[in-house]
């Protein structure tokens, strides 16, 4: 009798959608170690982002301005609100918060030059400014951090604006760690603690509690510095209406709004996740809470997380942000990531792009490390040109997008010049699906 | 001496007085009057002046101090002394929450009590307390030196660095990784040289020793919790 069952069709191995590779490994990864995943970074899903938008350009009904002579502007003004000493900058593009100690000196440097070039700001980080950073940008914003590492009065009146963070997009809510194999003698000393002990950094401003009190932190930090600076608030994308409101009734000039693509050095891969909002459905809600309170445009509102391009900008500005920030993407400029390293990226049982050890200080591109052999391979002076002509291609883009739609200036883009791609992302971010005059939730649509 | 109204001619003019005061300034002594718990009095000066409040303050009264003495004639409010980096700081009534928050140097000196969290994050100041002090006093405390010479409240040191603790009277709890220390001669003889700054009436074989057991120094999931 013949065996069928040796040619019968069998069923294909189908892999489960729930159980995907990625999930059983970090099961099984899990079960070896017993302990959960760290890694720097912003989210890797996919959430609907600004690619889920377009612009619609120029038509008979909108006139469009010449792409390569006609002006464009891309100034922008950052805490005209109540500092004697607004920030100005020529492009809506500044450099996200990123510390020494997390980022090597010559990395931090190099944020500097480029930015610096560039015409736009840095940011400190934890960890406090380093001479090297302050030397080389022209426009430094402090950040005011819960752990208050290296924070002195001296450094803060040296600074052209002070960041209050309250959170971030990657881990609204989350302090942060920063692992000994980081903390050189330098790193050590300017965080008050020994050399090669995992240092935490709290998730809550140890003296002070909510906006009332912010409210009078902040009266403290303009006392000190004079009324000079502008005083900007940090917040990451989790409720972005009441937190923009509450940031504008404690006395922000600026607010600096993160969303959940934003990176980290180091926190837990579950908390970059699962906790806060994407950036795209963060904005509009910030300035519909700028706009409930009369403070568009007189409070500034700064985005990001996850910007890549000058479309990206573009859209951030249609959407009513005043400037973005960027940080991974100002990394990779640098040379983080980059496949030139493949061969030590394969050595870390990763792969170049999808590097984010970063807490772990073995960066083989030299950036997110205090190792003196890896941080030589790192030319601070290359980076900064890098930086300067990548921050300039995402100007030039931008512009040629507001150009064609019409806009002699960047902030004059606006939600009409929209349309989404997604039901998502047309929620979201409050913009009419192509080919539709219709977004979910609509007034007056009744659904 | 020279007298300063706040109530009469502000805030903002009283801390731009005060910053305009040079490092060679002859006016070294100054006296505000009716501060009315304002907040933020004499905060972010860098002189070796002192500044003497008649009165009680508001929130962060000489936050981030450098080299001036200011004296608080009454209680201060949240945050008094905060992130100071030197100078003293004397308060003669009681303190709020967060006194001396992050203070990098300088002595803070309390002659009443002390709410909860003082010290907390302190990075290298010296704390003296004549009375007690509140709840999760020290959390994170990094160096410099909290002297209680009263009793402290729960969670002493929670998740303290290396920061020194001593505390004559009791401790109601200590916090995570924060344990009672052998009191050696040169922590008596550091003790006995605080007391003395601090004006305080107690001898140093009075008092406990605590400290980090230093077990949360690296992460590892045992101590996540």
């Amino acid at each position: 009798m013949k065996d069928e069952t040796k040619s019968a069709p069998r069923t294909m191995p189908i892999q489960s959608a729930t159980f995907s590779q990625s999930i059983n490994a970090e099961i099984r990864r899990a079960a070896a170690t017993g302990i959960y995943d760290i890694r720097g970074g912003g989210a890797k899903r996919k959430v609907p982002h600004f690619d889920d938008l377009l612009f619609l350009g120029a038509s008979m009904s909108r006139y469009p301005l010449e792409g390569y002579r006609e002006r464009c502007d891309t100034s922008v003004t950052l805490g005209t609100r109540y500092a004697k000493n607004p920030i100005h900058l020529d492009i809506p593009i500044t450099i996200a918060g990123m510390s020494f100690g997390a980022l090597s000196g010559p990395a931090k440097e190099a944020l500097g030059r480029g930015a610096t070039l560039a015409g736009t700001s840095t940011t400190t980080g934890d960890g406090g400014m380093t001479p090297e950073e302050r030397g080389h940008s022209k426009k430094l914003v402090y950040q005011y951090l819960p752990s208050r590492y290296g924070m002195n009065p001296d450094d803060l009146r040296r600074a052209d604006a002070i960041e209050i963070v309250v959170g971030q997009g990657a881990k609204p809510g989350g302090g942060g760690m920063l692992l000994g194999q980081k903390i050189s003698d330098r790193v050590a000393e300017m965080r008050n603690l020994p050399k090669g002990i995992d240092q935490r950094s709290a998730c809550r401003h140890p003296d002070w509690t909510g906006p009332d009190d912010l409210e009078i932190k902040i009266l403290e930090l303009r006392e000190i510095t004079g009324w000079q600076v502008p005083i900007y608030i940090k917040v990451g994308g989790a409720r972005p209406y009441f937190d923009t409101t509450l940031a504008v009734k404690a006395g922000a000039d600026v607010v600096v709004l993160d969303g959940m693509q934003g990176g980290t050095a180091a926190t837990q891969d579950v908390f970059i996740e699962h906790v806060g909002q994407p950036i795209l459905a963060c904005i509009r809600e910030a300035v519909r809470a700028l706009q409930d309170l009369g403070m568009h445009r007189e409070v500034q509102l700064v985005v990001s997380g996850g910007i890549r391009t000058g479309a990206d900008v573009a859209k951030c500005m249609a959407l009513g942000a005043d400037a973005v920030a960027i940080g991974t993407a100002a990394l990779i400029a640098l040379g983080d990531n980059d496949p030139r390293w493949e061969d030590e990226y394969q050595k870390l049982g990763t792969t170049a792009g999808a590097y984010d050890d970063w807490h772990e200080g073995k960066d083989p591109a030299g950036i997110t490390t205090q190792d003196p052999e890896l941080m030589a391979r790192f030319d601070p002076i290359e980076g900064g040109r890098r930086l300067n002509n990548y921050l300039k291609v995402m100007t030039l883009e931008a512009q040629t997008i507001a150009r064609a739609c019409g806009k002699s200036h960047l902030h004059n883009l606006e939600p009409e010049d929209l349309c989404a791609l997604t039901m998502e992302a047309a929620a979201m971010a409050r913009i009419p699906l192509a080919g539709t005059d219709w977004y979910p939730g609509k007034p007056g649509t009744g659904f | 001496m020279q007298t300063f109204d706040l109530a009469a001619d502000g805030l903002r003019t009283l801390n731009a007085t005060l910053h305009a005061q040079a490092e060679t300034t002859n006016q070294t002594t100054w006296e505000i009057i009716n501060p009315k718990g304002s907040h933020a009095i004499a905060v972010g000066l860098d002189a070796p002046i002192e500044v003497n409040v008649k009165g009680s303050t508001g929130y962060y009264c000489a936050g981030m101090n450098k080299q001036a003495t200011v004296h608080v004639h009454g209680s201060a409010g949240p945050g008094v002394a905060e992130n100071m980096m030197s100078g003293t700081v004397i308060v003669e009534g009681d303190a709020s929450q967060y006194a001396g928050a992050t203070g990098h140097g300088g002595t803070l000196i309390i002659k009443g009590n002390a709410s909860s969290r003082c010290g907390i994050s302190m990075k290298g100041i010296d704390i003296i307390v004549h009375g007690n002090i509140g709840h999760m006093s020290a959390f994170m405390a990094q160096s410099g030196n909290l002297v209680v010479c009263g009793d402290a409240g729960d969670a002493l040191g929670d998740s303290l660095y290396e920061a020194r603790l001593f505390v004559r009277g009791s401790v109601k709890s200590l916090g995570a990784d924060c344990i009672e220390k052998e009191m050696r001669p040169e922590h008596l003889e550091i003790l006995a040289e605080l007391l003395e700054r601090g004006g305080c009436d107690a001898k140093p074989e009075e008092f406990k020793r605590y400290g980090s057991a230093r077990q949360l120094y690296n992460f590892k999931p045992d101590n996540a919790y």
